[in-house]
């Protein structure tokens, strides 16, 4: 019985991964029909005429440009200010804490339609118009969440001592943050820089009532997918889907490698440990 | 404070302090008090902007009544208004999403704590994210492709004989509700995973030692664990699922009506950002009004959630 | 460059909670100085409060004669060894070491050469381009103290550093340490709840209760002359009997105890409550009653230890003594059962008052 319903959850495992795969490898397949539709079925032969339809699409371009600027400006903004407010958190206790840190969460949960428009009233009374430049402000201001939880969570392994132990040796509170702080963050903002891009590239609702005219790649494919859609865009799904997937798996491998070097190392320490003790 | 000086001097404090003033103040609160401004403003043209005609009233609210259509609810007919309508909708299918995701994501979530080596969890992992790194607009776009009158799903059905004629998915909830799941699925199955893991094993295995069969272990043991990251995970996709307008535009139709799309039409269309905002400050509390009472119901507090 | 240190009336106050009562000690340039006692009795708050974490709420720290308050942690001429070490994990060990000198604005060459002579002297070569995770306890133990000696200070303050290690490796190290307290001539001052180490290394031990200084003196005298109850009870083992002091005189009493009449050290100004306190190794075993300070005892336990032998004895009236015995053939180990006496030597038993902190 007990093997029994383990075969159960693999197979359960295994359908799940179908369920959430398939549906991009059907999108991608689309990409490489020869059929004026989006399908993959009936299967009307091999072509890369959509790879180079998109090539020649100069709106992709622009949107695509748009698309990398704005996540850049979010990076930018978004990784600092949610450090700063993972540190403050992280360093004061009780009420204040609370609702520092509550805050700082519901940005999360907030409908992006509600960041949008909120975004666009309240410039817009400055007569800041609407524009990329309110998407960023808007995007900041929940991707800066995601940011401060992976700062916060790191911060929370962090040995307080070593801040002290570099302050005794004469450092500055600068140099303290540069030398000792800041490196032992590093994972936790290079996750955190990775995840405002993404978030950034693939955000729809914010950016949908503050842009103005201009277009970004969610715009567009959304714009491309009601009113009369080609392949083009399963061309360009593929490529966005692969240059995600390339980064993550990058990732993943200089993870394990760098898993691997620590682990080699500890057991270095536990053999002199030993010989010390012999 | 003092704690903050001592460790980072007076400098690195102010900056701190400055970036998440201007976060949590500039980017968040500000906005959100204008928002709530302008909706108890009337839309005018600019020359009326801050003359007489520009008084404080509740009108943009009460411009989701009017109109009326027939709409059965738990199987009375009642005349209501279409705006109505489509919020109550909303908040239902957003419900029917957060339940089909929890019951998608528990054995899954089980299997990922308890039963799989974790020698395997890092690639399952790098599996299970890929679809997070993918744009909502894209995954919405592949149902689409998929569940397409000519498209794969409907030619697979028949060819194994289960149907005889093409069926339409996309009419009705139904896509929306295909497309919801899809996108917001893993938002469930990482804090359920999470609150398993801190589950001890030994706790099920003295269960089952007990006698107790496998569903009442889940049910008496499992499950109470469990519950802040059902419940975390719940008001995720739930306010996900409502605040959510790329999967409803995309996998809709005329006869799927989402309450982010009556905003988008209110602000994009007609133009008219008093009552978009009003409109959108109404989808914000009712949300967390919906949130707060399911939280009640099932005895979470917030703090289980902030965990 | 070394530099003594003065603490004035110092008091440190967390709230309501007064956890360094009016401190005030001088010690010595390149003295080996410890703070003795149980945790929780101020010990650290005194480091922290030299070192410059924690503002003292009255008195005056004084290093090297210079008032030290409102001097930051970075602007002291002291050097923290952390009970964690506190090593930094992303640097490799010459950076650590030569990390005060890089924030002095050293340049590279040197730092690393200096680096490597203050490994050399740590007894830790080859280890320069290493990572902290690579080291075993006892080295990154030399590594801590050698970037503590890397900004030349003139005071190094250590907080428990062995406590982590192993027994044998302590033992090790404590050598160690005041090998290199000796060869650099550095002020140390040493906190510890480990009287072992502290009576071992130190020029003198300040033993502390409750936010209090006790006594502070050499080791030896701790030991032998403790100004009280507390203090004679965390440095080593006691019999210990209540009752009235008689006949003061001279720097002795006798003590009416529920088992006899006892003659025993007292100091002249000692007042309230006062015990009588006999370390079991100044107790002897004889098959006779003595002259004085004897009592009749039955022997309950004899505990072979190797080195010595543990006797606990019970008078007549049930009150238990304990004493320990060198095993150095003089005398035959006795058997349990037997009926002896046991007998003690006035000049090494002290009449002491409790001191209201005793029993923390």
């Amino acid at each position: 019985m007990q093997k029994y319903s383990r075969i159960l959850f693999h197979v359960y495992m295994g359908a799940f991964l179908i369920y959430l795969l398939l549906p991009l490898l059907v999108m991608g397949g689309a990409a490489f029909n020869d059929s004026k539709l989006p399908t993959i079925i009936p299967w009307k032969g091999f072509t890369d005429q959509w790879f180079i339809a998109m090539w020649n699409d100069n709106r992709i371009w622009i949107a695509l440009r748009n698309t990398v600027l704005v996540a850049i400006a979010v990076v930018i903004i978004a990784v600092p200010v949610g450090t700063a407010g993972a540190i403050l958190v992280n360093s004061i206790n009780g009420r204040v804490r609370s609702i520092l840190y509550g805050m700082m969460v519901a940005p999360i949960l907030v409908p992006g339609v509600v960041i949008g428009i909120s975004t666009l009233l309240f410039w817009n009374q400055f007569s800041v118009g609407s524009g990329l430049h309110l998407s960023v402000l808007g995007q900041v201001s929940y991707i800066a969440s995601f940011v401060m939880l992976l700062v916060l969570a790191r911060l929370q392994s962090f040995d307080q001592g070593l801040e002290e132990a570099a302050l005794d040796l004469g450092a500055t509170h600068a140099q303290v943050m540069r030398r000792i702080l800041l490196p032992h963050l590093y994972p936790a903002l290079g996750a955190g820089a990775a995840i405002s891009f993404f978030q950034s590239i693939e955000n729809f609702n914010v950016t949908l009532f503050t842009r103005g005219g201009a277009d970004t790649l969610t715009v567009y494919v959304f714009s491309k997918v009601r009113s009369g859609i080609t392949p083009t865009i399963n061309a360009l799904a593929l490529l966005l889907i692969l240059f995600t997937l390339g980064i993550a798996i990058w990732y993943e491998v200089s993870r394990r490698r760098r898993a691997r070097i620590e682990a080699a190392r500890e057991a270095e320490g536990r053999r002199a440990e030993d010989a010390e003790l012999a | 404070m003092d704690d903050l000086l001592r460790r980072y001097g007076r400098g690195l404090t102010w900056g701190f302090v400055g970036l998440t003033f201007f976060w949590l103040v500039i980017l968040v609160i500000l906005p959100d008090f204008k928002l709530l401004e302008s909706s108890f403003r009337p839309y005018l043209p600019v020359v009326d902007v801050g003359g007489p005609k520009d008084t404080y009233s509740i009108n943009n609210y009460l411009r989701i009544f009017g109109g009326e259509v027939p709409m059965s609810i738990f199987g009375f007919e009642v005349l209501i208004s279409p705006r109505v309508k489509v919020l109550l909708y909303t908040l239902w299918y957003s419900g029917v999403v957060t339940l089909v995701t929890f019951l998608l994501a528990y054995p899954l979530a089980y299997y990922l704590a308890k039963i799989v080596s974790p020698k395997s969890l890092p690639t399952l992992f790098l599996l299970l994210f890929v679809p997070l790194w993918v744009s909502e607009v894209l995954r919405s776009f592949a149902w689409w492709i998929i569940l397409a009158l000519k498209g794969p799903l409907n030619a697979v059905l028949i060819a194994l004989g289960i149907i005889d004629t093409e069926i339409r998915w996309i009419s009705g909830y139904s896509p929306v509700i295909i497309g919801l799941v899809y996108t917001y699925v893993l938002f469930m199955v990482f804090p359920l995973y999470n609150a398993m893991q801190s589950l001890d094993s030994n706790q099920i295995e003295a269960a089952d030692d007990l006698g107790a069969p496998w569903w009442r272990i889940h049910w008496r043991v499992i499950l109470p664990h469990s519950k802040p990251g059902i419940a975390s995970g719940a008001v995720m996709v739930f306010m996900l699922s409502a605040g959510s307008l790329l999967v409803p535009a995309i996998m809709g139709s005329t006869t799927s009506g989402w309450f982010t799309q009556t905003i988008q039409g209110i602000m994009l269309e007609e133009q008219d950002w008093n009552t978009g905002a009003a409109f959108a400050f109404m989808l914000l509390t009712i949300c967390t009004l919906v949130v707060t009472l399911a939280m009640w119901v099932f005895k979470v507090k917030l703090s289980d959630i902030a965990k | 460059m070394s530099a003594g240190i003065d603490l004035d009336n110092v008091c440190c106050d967390f709230g309501s909670f007064r956890a360094v009562d009016h401190v005030n000690v001088s010690i010595q340039p390149g003295e080996f100085f410890s703070f003795l006692g149980p945790s929780g009795c101020g010990k650290t708050t005194i480091l922290r409060m030299i070192s410059g974490f924690t503002e003292p709420t009255e008195g005056v720290i004084r290093i090297g004669g210079k008032d030290q308050r409102g001097q930051r942690p970075n602007q002291r001429p002291t050097a923290l060894i952390f009970q964690n070490l506190a090593l930094f994990p992303l640097m490799p060990i010459w950076e650590n070491i030569a990390f005060g000198l890089e924030v002095r604005g050293v340049d590279k060459a040197t730092r690393r050469k200096r680096a490597e002579e203050l490994l050399a002297l740590v007894d830790l070569h080859d280890s320069a381009d290493k990572m902290v995770s690579q080291l075993s306890g006892g080295q990154k133990q030399r590594v801590a103290i050698a970037r503590a000696l890397a900004v030349e200070p003139a005071v190094m303050l250590l907080d428990e550093p062995l406590s982590a290690l192993d027994l044998k490796l302590r033992q090790h190290m404590r050598a160690e340490l005041r090998a290199i307290q000796k060869r650099t001539g550095v002020t140390f001052i040493y906190i510890t709840h480990d009287q072992g180490e502290a009576l071992a290394m130190s020029d003198r031990v300040g033993v502390m209760s409750q936010g209090r200084l006790q006594q502070v003196a050499n080791p030896r005298d701790i030991y032998n002359n403790p100004v009280n109850g507390f203090v004679a009870s965390f440095v080593g083992e006691n019999n210990i009997l209540g009752g009235d002091v008689q006949n003061r005189a001279e720097g002795m009493a006798s003590i009416a105890t529920p088992i006899g009449t006892f003659r025993a050290r007292l100091a002249d100004a000692a007042e309230g409550k006062l015990k009588l306190y006999v370390r079991p190794e100044h107790m002897v075993l004889q098959a006779a009653p003595g002259a004085e300070n004897s009592v009749p005892v039955t022997l309950t336990e004899v505990a072979f230890e190797g080195n010595f032998v543990s006797v606990h004895a019970v008078t007549t009236n049930g009150t238990t003594l304990v004493a320990e015995l060198r095993n150095d053939g003089s005398t035959p180990i006795p058997a349990s059962g037997a009926q002896m006496h046991m007998a003690f030597d006035a000049r090494h038993s002290s009449i002491l008052p409790d001191s209201a902190n005793a029993g923390a």
